[in-house]
């Protein structure tokens, strides 16, 4: 069976909502903090919704409603959400306030809109969607595994699925990652996005590409078995190497903001040119969600953006490979049409 | 439906007991585990009840083999774990064939608390070890890598039907081939934010909840964990073990009314518990008792009543609500319910909705009152809503 990316929507640090401003410009953080640039909200849900609703539920029911506005979709067979750290905005403000007035005199609109699955619950309010719904909640893995529940859903014969990875940067959190060490090699900035995507069997009029594959592998015990891991993924989806055309990487190896140029030095994957995507979206536990846009938006167009040098059309497969603290494996293999 | 899962092993822990056999027990003798809070340290102590487990962050991790300084969700979910593949005689060497699907609501947050205190005023302040293990997901996790399942983790949370969903990601999992075993359940601590955002709500009980009840006043919040060990029957025969317990049916829909209320005539509710009656490929008569989601709060009880008289319309099968016994455990309630209602049917026995006085003028049928013993139950229902219209509903049948 096969299964279709019928249409997108992506809100991120770049011009994801529009194909065409994506491929001509590109946007760098200085400061070590990739933001996502926000549409005009009031274009998707009425104002009085969305003043309610905090930034990464905006950026999800957006993302949602131009996945579904661009596969000419009303109402999905199941909308699943997939979000590592949920929704940090409202939790840190109820802890906040919570701490400061010493448990009294809450009001409760934070709380209520902390719970990991109010992207998917707000999504499915607006569409008075009564569908299947679900809130994978697993670190790096969590969009992956949703990607792994929609393919069964589909397979069981309940598509389209509406499928997105969520995950917004605060202040608080930006503050808290950092202390950890994540971004203080400067090759890596934090990030955040919204990346929806339309599955279905059939493709529809509208389809970008084909999902061809997917594996997940938990804390590898050597680079051996990242190598082999990738070569049997392709071997089981019966590609060779040599059948694909780019690799988008969360790779560290040669990933600063300074050097965008694609690199083709990596042992994994054999010479082929490949590109760190998170130099674009910023580094965030689900950014394969935008990877997987990234290469849909390239297979429908046979083109990468002009400042993606030395890889050339026909670009036939794109293989993406997300790795996370060097526990969190997944490959991805999106295919041209 | 083809490759069901089998009930292979169990464990839990809840305010009524650790282990399967002490909440038999405190289920049988009508034993409620709901009172002053001992542990959790809130300005609401003896304002308001809750329903603990009983053992300190030590008792638990040293029951468990984990360190006491890691969160208690995680504390409380490999205890459940543990048991539950100890009660199935699962082994290492199945692990590339099984998959540990655990749910929760809030992760590390009862130590993440305790960081914000400092952080809050200094963003340079609090002890990093205290937000570690914030994401609900790094729960998962540290279960995972301490019981040595590697294979497939994943992590799920809707609000209160959380673990219902992980059960059934489990089912549909082996359903389609991809594993022969899936640990699935989930797992919550009692944590000052949840309470508190309860509490802002207005809907916790400040005496013992009474679900179902004319006069119900809300919930009590609970904590626990449960988990069951799904088998293949490929699975099954590696472990040796009959099992005379099926997931014969699970839906999940949503409600699409409003973010934490449930909609008047309960149109998720109903969806939930029509699409598992489906996929079932049964009868509501079929049905032999419900495991209510009965928080007990005005809104859910009416909602769940609604949609259960108009689906069973005629012929209502034998129902209670046991977080009378426990409260409402938010992510694990979904799994502690899946677990007593396959003790139902291995037992034969009923176990009641305690402290209901007054049956609801609205509904045309009232939830058990007494242990019913000697009972033939072939068919139980599960429910678990849910924040953000969140419904899903488990059907459990002998095998």
């Amino acid at each position: 069976m096969k299964i279709y990316i019928r249409s997108t929507g992506n809100i991120s640090p770049q011009h994801s909502l529009d194909t065409d401003a994506f491929f001509l410009s590109r946007e760098i953080t200085n400061n070590n903090y990739f933001k996502s640039i926000e549409p005009d909200y009031d274009e998707f849900v009425d104002s009085k919704t969305i003043r309610r609703m905090s930034r990464i539920v905006k950026m999800g029911v957006a993302a949602s409603m131009t996945c579904l506005r661009n596969g000419k979709i009303e109402n999905p067979a199941a909308i699943l959400t997939a979000t590592a750290y949920g929704c940090l905005e409202d939790s840190s403000s109820f802890l906040r306030r919570m701490i400061e007035f010493e448990e009294k005199l809450l009001s409760p609109t934070a709380f209520i809109q902390s719970t990991h699955n109010t992207v998917g619950a707000q999504v499915a309010l607006v569409l008075k969607c009564h569908n299947y719904n679900n809130t994978i909640v697993h670190r790096a893995f969590s969009f992956e595994n949703a990607l792994t529940e929609s393919i069964l859903l589909l397979k069981e014969g309940i598509g389209p699925v509406l499928v997105g990875a969520i995950d917004e940067i605060t202040d608080d959190s930006h503050a808290i990652l950092s202390r950890f060490g994540l971004y203080r090699n400067s090759s890596v900035s934090a990030g955040e996005g919204a990346a929806f995507f339309l599955l279905d069997k059939e493709p529809g009029k509208t389809a970008l590409a084909v999902l061809k594959g997917l594996h997940i592998f938990y804390m590898p015990e050597s680079e051996d078995i990242i190598e082999n891991s990738i070569l049997e993924f392709l071997n089981k989806n019966e590609t060779t190497m040599e059948q694909i055309d780019l690799i988008l990487s969360s790779h560290k190896g040669s990933f600063k903001n300074d050097e965008l140029n694609v690199q083709s030095s990596d042992s994994f994957y054999q010479g082929k040119p490949f590109f760190p995507f998170k130099s674009l979206c910023g580094d965030y536990p689900t950014s394969s969600g935008f990877a997987m846009w990234m290469a849909a938006v390239i297979l429908k167009e046979q083109m990468t953006p002009f400042w993606m040098e030395e890889s050339m059309p026909p670009y036939r497969n794109i293989l993406i490979h997300n790795c996370s603290n060097d526990t969190h494996h997944s490959l991805i293999l999106i295919s041209k049409l | 439906m083809s490759n069901h899962s089998f009930i292979a092993g169990m464990g839990i822990v809840s305010a009524i007991g650790n282990g399967l056999l002490a909440n038999l027990q405190s289920l049988s003798t009508q034993k409620a585990g709901i009172g002053e809070m001992k542990w959790l340290q809130s300005v609401h102590k003896g304002e308001l009840p809750v329903g603990e487990v009983k053992f300190s962050n030590e008792d638990l991790a040293s029951a468990c083999g984990m360190p006491a300084n890691l969160p208690r969700t995680a504390l409380l979910s490999c205890v459940a774990a543990y048991e539950a593949l100890l009660d199935a005689g699962w082994e290492k060497s199945f692990d590339s064939r099984t998959g540990f699907i655990s749910a929760n609501t809030v992760g590390g947050m009862d130590k993440t608390e305790n960081f914000f205190k400092e952080f809050s005023k200094d963003k340079a302040a609090g002890k990093l070890i205290d937000v570690v293990h914030h994401e609900c997901g790094a729960i998962t996790e540290l279960v995972a890598n301490h019981l040595g399942l590697r294979h497939f983790v994943s992590t799920v949370s809707t609000a209160c039907s959380s673990s219902a969903n992980a059960i059934f990601t489990g089912a549909r999992m082996i359903r389609a081939g991809l594993l022969d075993f899936a640990l699935v359940g989930g797992a919550d601590a009692l944590t000052r934010f949840t309470l508190n955002g309860f509490n802002t709500l207005l809907i916790l009980d400040k005496e013992l909840c009474k679900p179902f009840d004319e006069n119900r006043r809300g919930l009590n919040l609970g904590e626990g964990a449960a988990y069951l060990l799904l088998a293949s029957e490929t699975g099954l025969k590696q472990l040796g073990k009959k099992s005379s317990v099926i997931i014969r049916g699970y839906a999940n829909a949503n409600d699409a009314f409003h973010q934490t209320a449930s909609s008047p005539e309960g149109t998720g509710s109903l969806l939930a518990m029509k699409g598992a009656l489906e996929l079932a490929g049964i009868h509501p008569k079929e049905i032999d008792y419900i495991n209510l989601h009965g928080t007990g709060t005005q809104n859910n009880d009416i909602a769940e009543g609604t949609a259960i008289r108009i689906l069973f319309d005629g012929s209502f099968p034998k129902m209670s609500s046991t977080k009378s016994y426990t409260g409402h455990t938010l992510g694990a309630s979904g799994a502690i319910e899946a677990v007593y209602s396959v003790l139902t049917i291995q037992h034969g026995v009923i176990f009641p909705n305690l402290r209901l006085q007054t049956a609801m003028k609205e509904l045309p049928f009232q939830p058990v009152t007494q242990v019913l013993n000697n009972q033939k139950i072939r068919n139980v229902m599960s429910n678990s809503f849910g924040f953000g219209g969140n419904c899903s509903s488990l059907i459990f049948s002998a095998s």
